[in-house]
């Protein structure tokens, strides 16, 4: 006998015996329509069972370590929420009940901007799809890991006539939103669920991250199973993220470090608590100027480097430009008018070098356009940047010698020297309409920030939200201190994603902050319910204008353009007549309320009093008319 | 009167008719054209400059009282001078969409000007104790 044969038949009789021992599920039974004459196998009349596919579900979701689940529930997952809940003691995962998908999602995406790890979502494979995906793109654009399981009976035979079943039941549950997320499976066992699993974490987590999806069959969910079974789970290895190339770095290193106005542009760069670390470290070494895009809580607002203020004039004066995993790098050297003929120019200096270090270069896909302009860049690195600083940090400090040095600190003092300046500027613009009404939101922000400043705060909004002036104000000074954006602009991101990133800050102790604009709050705004319900404490604080106002000027532009009807902007966008009152709305939900708020002098007690609330547990709400931006 | 006396009224009279047309000549080419250039800045009507303010959208980029939005900067109190911001405004070099003479008259640009004249200035900051911790 060959080797090759007796090889064969010890692997196939080993195969056969690893078979023989497995306990398969019984037979499927058909269920029998109701009035019409029973087709039942063997076990139609077996109705109860001690555990089916959804408790071994739960064992294998239970290896990634969730926290939590966030969905709004559906017949096609009862079994696993079932399982999760009773088998798994609604612990690590906690369930979470959300009255709308793209809630759920938001609050995934807020949730892991904070904690670093995805929260798990369920929802129904089509409707619940549907709903989750305008959040889920947010996810994706913003390059955040969002863990997903959808349910679906994919066996028609199995499915309950009479409508529910069969509309919320697909052929390719994923393909909705495949364009935008990073990997999908519909796992046909259950050691196959074990195996996606497993790698559908690893995935989202390596970056660039982004939201993955996996399809939890129904049949597969609600199907017994031995109770002794013992299915394997393989175990979670995340992937390093990938670093720059030795001698691509080491040329970054060179440009930087020879450059007489070198400057750094931070996008997605800190995932961790390290990215803030390195920048400084990095800016520090070279005393360049920093310009933050906000994406991530990249730098801290105060430090004297922090040139993000002046960025026009930074960059048109640089002669290299280190971008760190900007989204927009194209739109960073150039300027665009958005005029009849749109037109642009570039902003940086001819001959500028720009260097460019992004994960975004590893992973991109063609039909949604989210990866903006092709930019010319001089030296391109395909890589996690964070992961890359430290190898270009040393690169840099090996090339500059003590005299080099004393003349990089001269240019830090003048840095130094143009950041108070902007300090002045600042308080001379914030000053004007600071006693009007509505509230002007540079009171706004300076009102707030007088009540938390001593506090261990997080603002867990888009820091843009009230124009800017939280970031020109307050002292970001650590990573948690904001959470960046939606990036995929979708509105209806903000509240939910607040709540989320307020429940990863709970267990921190940290006081959570959302300036909430009142359009996005109307898409979804129930997720507020599920703050209250779950007692996550979340100061909401409404920057109020009435309108979807950067539509309003979208329209605006379109009349004047046409120069006709330049007093109809607001309709379609103007939200008034009658005013929603946000705070008996708030109110109604669970939440302590004030307010609506249109005088200044009204606004610190008020804030006083919803923080009480905040700080003993309870979300609260405070909503201010404010000007338009 | 003698022909001394009438002689030096008459050279007073054209003296003054001169002066007058001069002033007159210059106030007009300092006046807004169109159909409504006989307006005088001085006649302008805040109290309609800051209803228009409203109505034509101004305040959506520049904020209410003109004091700056995310999408607009501060012009109130205006930093420019009146034919400067009636130029720009019909033909704007940045991101402002322009507005022209069929959209609003330069009547009521000067009215919404008048308005933007009329807004208080604002606090020195040094007494505002809520910006006093920004360091």
């Amino acid at each position: 006998m060959s080797v090759d044969r007796r090889k064969f038949l010890k692997t196939a009789g080993g195969a056969a015996a690893w078979m023989a021992a497995q306990k398969p599920a019984p037979a499927q039974s058909v269920v029998p329509s109701s009035g019409d004459e029973a087709v039942a196998g063997p076990d139609a009349d077996v109705l109860t069972t001690d555990r089916t596919g959804s408790d071994f579900m739960t064992d294998v979701l239970k290896t990634l370590n969730f926290e939590y689940v966030c969905a709004n529930p559906g017949s096609s997952f009862r079994a696993l929420q079932e399982s999760l809940i009773n088998y798994g003691g609604n612990k690590n995962p906690e369930w979470l009940t959300c009255c709308h998908e793209e809630s759920a999602v938001g609050m995934g995406h807020g949730y892991a901007k904070v904690e670093g790890k995805p929260l798990l979502v369920f929802a129904h494979g089509t409707v619940g799809l549907q709903h989750a995906a305008m959040a889920i793109y947010n996810a994706f654009c913003d390059r955040v890991p969002v863990y997903i399981v959808v349910g679906n009976h994919l066996d028609a035979v199995t499915r309950k006539p009479m409508r529910v079943d069969w509309v919320h039941s697909v052929q390719d549950a994923a393909a909705m939103v495949r364009e935008f997320i990073k990997w999908d499976d519909l796992p046909v066992s259950l050691p196959h669920f074990a195996e996606s699993a497993v790698r559908a974490y690893k995935i989202a987590m390596t970056p660039p991250m982004a939201p993955v999806l996996l399809v939890a069959d129904g049949h597969l969910q609600e199907s017994p199973i031995a109770t002794d079974a013992q299915f394997h789970v393989p175990k979670l290895t995340l992937a390093a993220p990938p670093q720059g190339d030795s001698g691509a770095v080491a040329e970054a290193a060179r440009l930087l470090a020879e450059a007489d106005a070198p400057v750094i542009v931070a996008g997605h760069l800190a995932r961790t608590a390290a990215g803030m670390r390195y920048l400084i470290g990095l800016a520090e070494t070279l005393q360049a100027p920093v310009i933050d895009q906000n994406g991530r809580m990249n730098f801290p607002s105060r430090h004297a480097l922090n040139q993000s203020e002046r960025a026009g004039a930074v960059i048109a004066n640089a002669d290299v430009i280190l971008g760190l995993e900007l989204i927009d790098f194209w739109g960073t050297v150039n300027a665009f008018r958005d005029q009849l003929y749109r037109t642009s120019r570039p902003v940086a200096k001819p001959g500028a070098k720009l260097i460019s270090i992004t994960s975004g270069d590893l992973y991109l896909k063609s039909n949604y356009q989210n990866f903006e302009r092709f930019t010319e860049v001089d030296l391109a690195i395909a890589a996690d940047a964070e992961a890359t600083m430290p190898a270009l940090i040393e690169e840099v400090k090996r090339r500059i010698d003590a005299d080099r040095k004393r003349a990089l600190q001269d240019r830090g003092a003048k840095l130094a020297a143009e950041r108070q300046g902007i300090v002045e500027r600042v308080r001379a613009q914030a000053v004007y309409a600071w006693d009007e009404s509505p509230i002007s939101t540079a009171r706004v922000s300076a009102e707030v920030w007088a009540q938390i400043k001593d506090k261990d705060w997080s603002l867990v909004s888009d820091v843009t939200h009230g124009r800017d002036w939280p970031l020109r104000m307050w002292n970001f000074d650590t990573y948690y201190r904001h959470v960046g954006g939606a990036c995929g602009e979708g509105l209806g991101y903000g509240a939910p994603s607040a709540v989320g990133a307020a429940l990863a800050n709970r267990k921190h102790g940290r006081f959570s902050v959302n300036l909430q604009t009142d359009g996005d709050l109307l898409y979804a705004p129930i997720v507020l319910w599920t703050a209250a319900h779950h007692r996550i404490p979340l100061l909401n604080v409404m920057i109020n204008n009435h309108a979807y106002l950067q539509e309003t000027m979208h329209i605006q532009r379109m009349e004047d353009r046409h120069s006709r009807g330049i007093t109809n902007a607001r309709i379609g966008t103007a939200i008034e007549n009658p005013n929603i009152d946000y705070a008996k709305f708030a109110e109604s939900l669970g939440l302590h309320s004030e307010g609506p708020i249109s005088d200044p002098k009204d606004l610190a007690p008020a804030l006083r009093r919803a923080i009480a609330a905040v700080e003993r547990g309870e979300p609260a709400l405070v909503d201010v008319v404010t000007q338009p931006r | 009167m003698n022909r001394f006396q009438a002689l030096r009224n008459a050279r007073i009279t054209v003296l003054a008719i001169l002066v007058l047309g001069t002033f007159v000549g210059l106030r007009s080419a300092a006046a807004p054209q169109g159909n409504d250039a006989s307006k005088a800045n001085t006649t302008a009507n805040a109290e309609n400059g800051k209803r228009l303010f409203r109505t034509v959208g101004c305040w959506e980029c520049h904020g209410l009282v003109g004091q700056g939005g995310e999408a607009g900067p501060r012009i109130g109190p205006p930093r420019l001078e009146l034919t400067a911001l009636l130029a720009y405004v019909r033909h704007p070099k940045g991101q402002m969409p322009p507005y022209g003479p069929k959209a609003i008259s330069d009547s009521d640009l000067t009215d919404i000007y008048a308005f933007l004249q009329s807004v208080p200035k604002p606090p020195d900051p040094k007494n505002v104790p809520l910006l006093n911790n920004l360091n």
